[in-house]
């Protein structure tokens, strides 16, 4: 497809001026008339473009996309990249792994991720920390959370546990009892199955491909 | 002077409500802002998450109902009639009021739910912004068709279609529809986020942008008596740019929720140009102004007037502006930036739209035949709230851009490099400041609300000025 934003960007200009020169045909350019012409060109094509844009950006970003990768992506490595083409950094999915000790179905994978985003919603995650770079600035970025160095090097050790699933899911169901500095995550009161399914959303949000956001995490400047 | 119109009465009703909710949002927001400086303060019991939800949602809540207050006022003016439906809007009133106050009890009292749709429908969404329960959103449509009613009833029996009013008509039928995409659960983050958006930049950015051109349009015409032709051709004008850049500025949210590559360009050129259409409206203020030489019956609206201009411009444009550009926002993105942006943009663009129309309403209230409609303290009021809203976000800007060198530039954006952020001098001591400023922003508003009981009272049986 050779169409990208630069042809979508000048489309907008020329098909607003025609739009708005026809609308407003006539009529001088200090009447509100000839603004009103404008006015309505403008708008309805800007719109028109949205909706375009968005029916191609919600196929591309569907569960299973290149860019959104299906529920199972849990049981598999999940890394981030540079990747010199896009000169960005890039999700990399890897080889199966066990996530809590088993291989998730498709449609098991799809129940916990669902589960795991309703835990999530349900006590307002969004109103401390950000998703995707959105929410609340008070507690770390969640996006890539899953491939947080410091679970390895703090948490596991901390709370004694084999995998950083359960270290993970341990952690978020005890979060007042291990404060990692003065700003505590209180106790939200999350069962076994929500932290899990906690857990199982970070690590398959990790894997959507975020245009390089944020930018060569869990690697220091000075790599 | 002819009586209010009973859809004035009901204005009132609505600015009285907005106020108090202007209220809880500062001291929701102040308990938030100490939070920041003591962790432990009301942990467990009111947490940052709640008080932060409350902050913004009080202030969303409050600017709608100001301006369904400005609405409801300037409504029987234009057309000339009482408003139709008047009593299904006084109804619509209080099922507002009362599922607000229900919202805010459950969010303050059970603050949170076990993960399913129970707790989506009946506690919190838990969407950013609209974390509104399921059941108040459909309260919030109810509500919403009935103004909407109101609205198109009133200007079809009036026969009386301004070009004012069919923006106003398609830009609320517009804001009416896009709330519905807020209603909406699904599993996958980026098609959740996409639709959010919707929501939240359509509105701010977009439909609410339009409904304070025609707020502040009447209001033109009111307190500096602007021609209907100026203020007509300066309100397609304006639509024309706000949704010429506004509808694909957009794009500048779509950076990196996992949409394409493509909006990085369409998103960072569009939003580049959304600050036009504030620039031509500060052009249009300042030749306003100047051509009355700054004198207006209503001094307070006539400044707030001026104040929405400029504060629109910086807040909205160059702040937004700052960091709209993906190569800027790949490190800005999710930084105290955006709160400093967010501050000083809501405030500029419409709680200043909110106060201008508050003061027209209370002039027509106490001095309709005039004296000029003035006091020290709206003064007092308004140097209090310009100062102390660019003191908290100055120390916003500089804990943010301090955080982007040190967390993201540097440290990589991690759990470790967020803390070595928040812990570095720059970071902590501006949110000091903030909360200082806060405190004081605070006391501007008790100024403005003894300024608002008072103003106009003294002198109502004089008569020296008209107003325009």
């Amino acid at each position: 497809m050779g169409i990208g934003w630069l042809e979508v960007t000048v489309a907008a200009f020329v098909l607003t001026v025609v739009s708005g020169a026809f609308l407003a045909r006539g009529s001088n350019w200090l009447e509100p008339r000839f603004w009103k012409g404008f006015a309505i060109g403008g708008s309805l094509v800007m719109f028109t473009l949205l909706w375009i844009l968005t029916f191609d950006t919600l196929k591309k970003i569907s569960m299973g996309s290149e860019r959104v990768p299906s529920p199972t992506v849990i049981n598999h490595k999940i890394g981030y990249e540079y990747n010199a083409d896009r000169r960005m950094y890039v999700p990399v999915i890897g080889e199966e792994e066990p996530f809590f000790g088993k291989k998730w179905s498709e449609e098991e994978a799809y129940r916990l991720i669902t589960k795991g985003k309703l835990v999530i919603q349900s006590r307002n995650c969004m109103d401390c920390h950000t998703l995707l770079g959105n929410g609340a600035y008070y507690a770390p970025d969640l996006t890539k959370a899953w491939l947080d160095p410091k679970w390895e090097t703090m948490i596991k050790p901390m709370l004694k546990v084999e995998t950083r699933e359960e270290a993970i899911a341990t952690w978020l169901m005890n979060t007042d009892k291990y404060p990692t500095w003065t700003r505590r995550m209180p106790n939200l009161g999350l069962s076994k199955e929500e932290a899990q399914a906690v857990v199982a959303y970070l690590k398959f949000m990790s894997a959507i491909d975020t245009n390089g956001f944020p930018d060569h995490f869990g690697k220091t400047a000075s790599k | 002077m002819s009586k209010l119109y009973e859809s004035q009465k009901l204005a009132l009703w609505y600015f009285s409500v907005a106020l108090v909710l202007f209220g809880a949002q500062l001291l929701f927001g102040l308990l938030a802002a100490y939070q920041y400086l003591n962790p432990d303060f009301l942990y467990g019991v009111l947490d940052f998450s709640i008080n932060r939800m409350l902050h913004i949602n009080a202030m969303i809540v409050w600017l709608i109902m100001g301006f369904m207050g400005g609405v409801y006022w300037f409504l029987p003016i234009e057309t000339g009639r009482e408003v139709v439906g008047i009593k299904l809007a006084k109804l619509a009133f209080f099922v507002l009021v009362a599922a607000v106050a229900v919202v805010v009890l459950v969010y303050l009292l059970v603050q949170t739910g076990k993960g399913d749709f129970f707790t989506l429908w009946f506690i919190t969404e838990g969407r950013e912004y609209i974390e509104a329960p399921r059941w108040a959103d459909w309260g919030i449509v109810a509500v919403m068709l009935v103004f909407y009613f109101n609205v198109v009833a009133t200007v079809i029996k009036s026969k009386k279609l301004t070009g004012i009013l069919g923006v106003l008509i398609i830009d609320l039928l517009a804001l009416a529809g896009l709330y519905l995409a807020g209603m909406y659960f699904t599993p996958n983050i980026s098609v959740d986020q996409f639709w959010w958006w919707w929501v939240v930049h359509l509105w701010v950015e977009a439909t609410w942008e339009v409904l304070v051109g025609v707020l502040m349009a009447w209001a033109l015409m009111t307190v500096l008596g602007t021609p209907r032709k100026i203020v007509e051709a300066w309100l397609y004008l304006e639509v024309f740019l706000v949704f010429g850049t506004g509808i694909l500025g957009l794009g500048h949210h779509y950076f990196w929720i996992g949409t394409p590559e493509y909006w990085l360009g369409i998103g960072g050129f569009f939003s580049a140009l959304e600050p036009i259409p504030l620039v031509a409206m500060v052009v249009h203020a300042i030749y306003d102004a100047g051509s009355h030489k700054l004198r207006a019956a209503n001094k307070p609206a006539l400044f707030w007037i001026m104040a929405q201009a400029f504060g629109n411009f910086v807040g909205a444009g160059m702040w937004g502006f700052m960091h709209t550009l993906p190569q800027i926002n790949l490190y800005s993105h999710g930084t105290q930036i955006t709160p400093a942006h967010g501050h000083l943009a809501f405030f500029g663009a419409y709680v200043t739209a909110n106060l201008v129309l508050m003061y027209i309403a209370i002039q027509r209230v106490r001095a309709p035949e005039g004296p000029a409609l003035d006091s020290r303290a709206w003064k007092l009021a308004y140097v209090g709230f310009v100062i102390t809203i660019f003191g908290m976000v100055g120390a916003l800007t500089v804990a943010g851009f301090a955080q982007i060198f040190v967390e993201r530039a540097v440290g990589g954006a991690t759990w470790s490099a967020y803390i070595a952020g928040q812990e570095h001098p720059w970071v902590r001591e501006p949110m000091y400041w903030r909360f200082g400023f806060g405190v004081l922003f605070l006391l501007s508003y008790l100024i403005l609300i003894y300024d608002m009981l008072t103003i106009g009272k003294r002198a109502a049986t004089a008569t020296e000025v008209k107003p325009a």
